[in-house]
Parts: structure tokens; C-alpha cells; sequence
């Protein structure tokens, strides 16, 4: 039962790459860009807990942890550049 | 015998949610016509799919391991905690740079201020550096 929600769980982020994938590449403007690469990230981070329940580790927490604090911290980076023309004032 | 498999249908079920809302947030950034209205579905539902999945995994370590731990607890935390941060921010980019939004979208950007609203962006007026 574990294996099979494991792997539609799978199929469904895959989905949702793609679909980011499509707004990265078609969207408008900036903001939109910067909005797909936020659930990139997010994401991301859901691909990386299946991997740590598909092979029975918990050492790709800490690499989750990471992605999400510099997901975070590149996301407000580049919406103060878009702001304010400059990053730090 | 019967407990084990319970709690393994539990986490199944938390795997199968959080995919299905992540897939729904993605969706709805992918489907949605305006950049106002593209901003709710990552905001609310991919925090939500992430949320489950992080349930899940913290039940699966917890009933293979024996006893609780807070590493995931930590990440849904974080994450429940930024990204009404970040979605602020990237409402008002969209309003800084004045993007077409469809006639439904409600609600003018009266909140403001002057140098925010302008052809492009202007530097900050207190002249910190340059």
C-alpha cells in the first residue's frame, strides 16, 4: 500500500514540475517567473522527502532544511530588486 | 498485526493528500489568467500538500523508529511561517510593476506609497549610498 501511494505521490509532483516548468518558460512578466520558481523550490522539497521515505533515511532533512531557508531568502532577494531597483539600501 | 496496518493506511492517505494539493497548486498556477489570481494557488494549496507530506513522513519515521522527531515538525514550521512572507512580496512586485490584470480582479492599489508607484523602480529617497 506504502509502495503504490509512494509512487502516484510521485507521479503527481512530477506533474506539477512540469506544469512550473510551463509557467517559467511562458509567463509574461517577472513576477510570474519568480512565482513558478517559488513552488519549484517548494516543490522540491516534497521530491526530497519522498526520496528520504523511498530509501529509508532521514539524512536528506537537513539538505530539505537547507533548500527551503535559501529558497526563502532568493525569493525576497530578487522581489527587493524588482521593488527597488536594488538589493540591499 | 492490525495496527501496523492502520497507521500505514494513514500515511498513505497523507502521502496521496499532499501530492493531490500539490499538483493542485501547480494547476492553478498554470491555469489561472492573471498574475493576482495565479498567486493563490501556490500560496495556500503547495503549502498545504507540503504540510501533509511532512505528516506523512514524520508518522512513517516515528512508527519504524519507535519515537517522535522534530527535524520534520521544523521544516513544516519554516515553511508555514515564509510563504505568507514571500507571497506578500510578490503581491506587491506585481503592484510596483503595474501588471494587466483581468476585469474580475478586484481591488485597486491605493495602499501605496508614492515612490512605489511609478514607470520604474526608483531608489530609495534617503540617499543611504551612491
Amino acid at each position: 500500500m506504502l509502495d503504490m501511494a509512494l509512487w502516484i505521490s510521485l507521479a503527481l509532483i512530477l506533474m506539477a514540475l512540469t506544469l512550473n516548468v510551463y509557467r517559467l518558460t511562458v509567463g509574461p512578466d517577472m513576477p510570474d517567473r519568480l512565482l513558478a520558481l517559488d513552488t519549484m523550490y517548494v516543490n522540491s522539497i516534497a521530491l526530497i522527502v519522498l526520496l528520504g521515505l523511498w530509501l529509508n533515511t532521514k539524512v536528506y532533512f537537513e539538505a530539505a532544511l537547507l533548500i527551503a531557508m535559501l529558497g526563502f531568502i532568493s525569493t525576497v532577494a530578487v522581489c527587493k530588486y524588482l521593488l527597488r531597483g536594488d538589493i540591499i539600501e | 498485526m492490525t495496527h501496523y496496518v492502520i497507521l500505514e493506511g494513514v500515511i498513505a492517505f497523507f502521502l496521496i493528500a499532499g501530492g493531490a494539493f500539490t499538483f493542485i497548486g501547480s494547476l492553478g498556477m498554470a491555469h489561472l489568467r492573471d498574475f493576482y489570481m495565479r498567486l493563490h494557488g501556490p500560496t495556500k494549496a503547495t503549502t498545504l500538500g507540503i504540510g501533509c507530506m511532512l505528516i506523512a513522513s514524520m508518522l512513517y519515521f516515528w512508527v519504524t523508529e519507535g519515537k517522535p522527531d522534530i527535524q520534520e515538525m521544523l521544516i513544516t514550521l519554516f515553511l508555514f511561517i515564509t510563504a505568507p512572507v514571500s507571497a506578500h512580496l510578490l503581491a506587491k512586485t506585481g503592484l510596483h510593476m503595474q501588471l494587466m490584470h483581468v476585469d474580475k480582479t478586484r481591488g485597486k492599489p491605493l495602499e501605496l506609497y508614492e515612490e512605489e508607484v511609478g514607470e520604474k523602480p526608483v531608489p530609495h529617497p534617503d540617499k543611504g549610498h551612491g
